[in-house]
């Protein structure tokens, strides 16, 4: 089996193709060949052997669909892709537009749809909350600073402004709130979200949809490490009833179809409030694969047309704790890449 | 006030609440007791017991309980 992996970015901000690939070779093993499919030459996934086989380049989103049709049948030409999973919220969109002519050259997908990935976007998630009766935060778009202004005198300080696709702040004056409007709206455009600040516990939950309204696969996860950039780098995970039903009811509900984690808060009187949903695996899937429901694995057999049952159990109290690794890697394996962007690091057994 | 039934304990006095995540380190005697209260034991017992195991006066010992029934309630061990 051949997958294209997207997600390649191990940093500090990591994206989960790396995690989505050890989940992966942990249940195929050898079989499985893996194409990295990269944005930028210093994604660390694209020199790891023992993740990638081979590493293509691929144009940014906003090269629009027909760029990204032309660059992946080349490579469907060179590999012979059996499937591609995104692992980006911002090129989810080309690829659900693309999904059909990907089905039609054998390169199979399992991806929400348009309709459920604009649903769940943060832009969305007040009505969302509203629509299927789950507790979000309040928030204000604010396409200005007379927006903003009006924005904290209804929700108060502290202040969360978040950027339309990624980052936030808390910001607990006026001058900062403004300092990260205009910070967030020249790096992601308008309109910025200003949000009401739960205090509580930070949780996560990945889950896995299969798109008719059937939870496949849940694990809680609180954070026990949590970096400036909001990112857990350690977490375990918990028992909690109130958590499964949730992700059971948001799966219900949207009828979503495929990974998925929900970032959740719980205040001091136990309420948990979403505060975003994210349309495609975290970067610490594969705490699923140790806490015994590999999700990545189960979206691939759907995907094949396998049925799977949805799991019934995991293993409280596994943790994960993330780290940093300084992998030593040749010039030339950086000038391949960045010169004709495809690059294969394979061992080659002699 | 009895403790939750899921609460992990070990006999070096690591406690951890599955539901939260949150973990603690005890002394022996901590773990000890919360052993003691899982398995439904009455307050009155454990304290009686502890009086005949350690060098405590009993006025001493209901301070320090009242003291360990608020840590148990701050950390959310306790049924509620």
């Amino acid at each position: 089996m051949i997958i294209g992996i997207t997600g390649l970015n191990a940093n500090d901000n990591p994206g989960p193709g790396v995690a989505v690939i050890r989940a992966l070779r942990e249940e195929f093993g050898p079989p499985l060949t893996i194409i990295g499919l990269s944005y930028e030459s210093l994604e660390p996934g694209i020199y790891l052997d023992n993740v990638v086989d081979k590493t293509y380049q691929i144009p940014y989103p906003t090269a629009g669909t027909s760029a990204l049709k032309d660059r992946l049948e080349y490579i469907h030409e060179q590999e012979g892709l059996d499937m591609i999973i995104p692992n980006y919220d911002s090129e989810l969109y080309n690829f659900i537009k693309i999904a059909p002519w990907l089905k039609s050259m054998g390169i199979k997908t399992f991806l929400p749809t348009h309709d459920q990935l604009a649903a769940r976007d943060k832009v969305n998630l007040s009505e969302f909350g509203k629509e299927f009766g789950f507790s979000v935060p309040a928030d204000y778009k604010v396409n200005n600073l007379n927006d903003l202004t009006k924005a904290a005198e209804e929700l108060g300080y502290p202040l969360v402004v978040k950027g339309k696709f990624y980052e936030a702040y808390v910001n607990h004056t006026a001058d900062v709130a403004q300092k990260s409007f205009h910070q967030l709206s020249a790096k992601w455009g308008l309109p910025v979200i200003a949000q009401q600040f739960i205090k509580g516990t930070e949780i996560n939950i990945a889950g896995l949809g299969d798109g008719k309204g059937n939870t496949i696969s849940v694990i809680p996860m609180r954070k026990l490490y949590i970096t400036d950039k909001g990112k857990a780098w350690a977490g375990i995970t918990i028992e909690d009833d109130s958590l499964i039903k949730l992700a059971q009811k948001f799966v219900k509900a949207t009828k979503w179809k495929g990974g998925f984690e929900l970032e959740i808060m719980r205040d001091a009187d136990g309420e948990l409030f979403i505060m975003e949903i994210n349309p495609r695996f975290p970067a610490w899937v594969y705490l699923t694969v140790g806490a015994g429901q590999n999700q990545p694995t189960a979206l691939v057999r759907m995907a094949m047309g396998e049925h799977v049952e949805p799991f019934t159990e995991y293993v409280v109290g596994k943790m994960f704790i993330r780290y940093s690794w300084d992998h030593i890697t040749d010039i030339t394996d950086f000038q391949q890449f960045s010169a004709f962007g495809e690059l294969s690091v394979a061992k080659v057994n002699l | 006030m009895r403790i939750k039934k899921n609460i992990a304990t070990s006999e070096n006095g690591f406690i951890f609440n599955p539901a939260t995540g949150d973990s603690f380190s005890g002394n022996s005697i901590a773990s000890e007791i919360i052993l003691a209260m899982k398995t439904g034991t009455e307050a009155e017992q454990i304290k009686q017991d502890i009086l005949l195991k350690y060098e405590v006066t009993p006025d001493q010992l209901d301070r320090d309980w009242e003291d360990w029934m608020v840590q148990l309630k701050e950390a959310n061990l306790l049924e509620i």
